[in-house]
């Protein structure tokens, strides 16, 4: 199966829209092109598929939280591809190792490959949900993860639905903090 | 944690978002700078003597036109590079035209001027005064855009963050333009132009340790 520009562009903007169906399909074509990439890449500096894992979901929670700055009128790839590509040369300026094997790339090279066996990564969601204050901890279980609408997760907390919605919001801003915060520790 | 378990998570209920977002932030953030550096040199400062006079007005506007001009484009080139890649997508010497039109006009005008009128046009009791006010008057205005960028991506964060420091110098060169009384060409071209290079030059250095996500 590849995916081409248009069609996972249209997926983004559907997403962008709030369309879940889309944005999970959009997401899971991703992630299959972001694991070849990151372990290509790692595999060359004789690094592990674990932690290929790991940056794939760093990629994925980034392109979530900063879904904000794709422009609708342009490519999508490109645009995946300098995150993904931030995100490594970021990674490897954290864990100390030579860039100079980095090649110069295409944004196509995101899609160049797929690989949809994935391992686990080292990152434990619950032990990092433990670590969030009751509030966000408890709307990011009953949205997220129970998939309750935020009308329902509001009744069921005794919150204002946007009050649910911004500790959504700031739930997962903390989680992929605690991660970046794990992976330099 | 497992890859298709984390989909699950960041997708089930996702909010929809607005990409125009991006956009009105930076402007407003811009405009929020600049009515900090506005309200910095009318009240510290002070406003220079007979503004209302047309032979003082004209030029102090000029000065605040030109630098307008190289704000604007570099408004622009910021909101490209607040974006994932964006530094792929415009050729970031157009933003260098308005200097050097400037330049050329300093140069032209000194060209024309005799010798011993050189010192005064260059060397006036202003200049370090310029030059020490324009940058503490872009330090509010360059907190409040960094805070902005930091919400969106960057992925070229040197090149970002001379941008923010370009910015700043500009909207920190207008809000001083109120105050400054020096108008010859070569002044503003050597001591404007300076410091918002000086400015472009800070935020070249602190954009990869602030902008950082």
């Amino acid at each position: 199966l590849v995916a081409n520009e248009g069609e996972l562009s249209e997926l983004m903007r559907a997403g962008l829209r709030g369309d879940a169906v889309a944005y999970r399909t959009l997401l899971s074509r991703l992630s299959a092109n972001l694991r070849a990439y990151y372990r290509g890449r790692l595999a060359r500096i004789g690094r592990s598929a674990t932690e290929a894992e790991d940056l794939t979901q760093e990629a994925l929670m980034a392109i979530h939280m900063r879904r904000h700055t794709y422009d609708p009128s342009a490519p999508l790839i490109p645009w995946v591809h300098a995150i993904a590509r931030y995100k490594l040369i970021d990674h490897l300026r954290q864990t100390y190792a030579s860039m100079t094997n980095l090649p110069i790339e295409n944004a196509e090279d995101i899609l160049a490959q797929n690989d949809h066996v994935g391992t686990e990564s080292v990152y434990d969601l619950k032990k990092l949900m433990d670590q969030l204050p009751d509030k966000m901890r408890g709307a990011i279980q009953s949205v997220k993860l129970d998939g309750l609408s935020v009308a329902e997760a509001a009744s069921r907390s005794g919150m204002s639905e946007s009050d649910v919605k911004i500790s959504v919001h700031r739930g997962l801003k903390a989680l992929m903090t605690s991660v970046a915060r794990k992976r330099s520790a | 944690m497992k890859t298709d378990d984390l989909i699950d998570l960041l997708s089930t209920n996702v909010e929809p978002v607005d990409h125009r977002q991006i956009v009105r932030n930076v402007g407003r953030a811009i405009a929020a700078g600049a009515a900090v550096a506005m309200a910095i040199v009318s009240f510290v400062l002070g406003p220079r003597a007979d503004l209302s006079s047309f032979a003082i007005l004209v030029p102090a506007l000029l000065k605040v036109a030109i630098t307008v001009v190289v704000l604007l484009p570099a408004s622009i080139y910021l909101i490209k590079l607040a974006r994932p890649g964006g530094e792929h997508r415009m050729p970031a010497l157009l933003v260098a035209a308005p200097f050097v039109a400037v330049i050329l006009l300093a140069a032209l005008s000194l060209t024309f001027a005799p010798n011993y009128h050189w010192s005064g046009a260059v060397l006036s009791d202003e200049w370090l005064e310029c030059v020490i006010s324009i940058p503490l008057i872009a330090i509010v205005p360059f907190a409040v855009i960094v805070w902005v960028v930091r919400q969106m991506a960057p992925t070229d964060l040197p090149r970002t963050g001379a941008f923010v420091g370009l910015v700043v110098g500009c909207v920190s060169a207008i809000g001083y333009a109120v105050h400054c009384a020096d108008d010859s060409v070569p002044f503003f071209a050597l001591w404007y132009g300076g410091t918002i290079a000086l400015c472009t030059f800070t935020g070249w250095k602190l954009g990869p340790k602030l902008l950082r996500w």
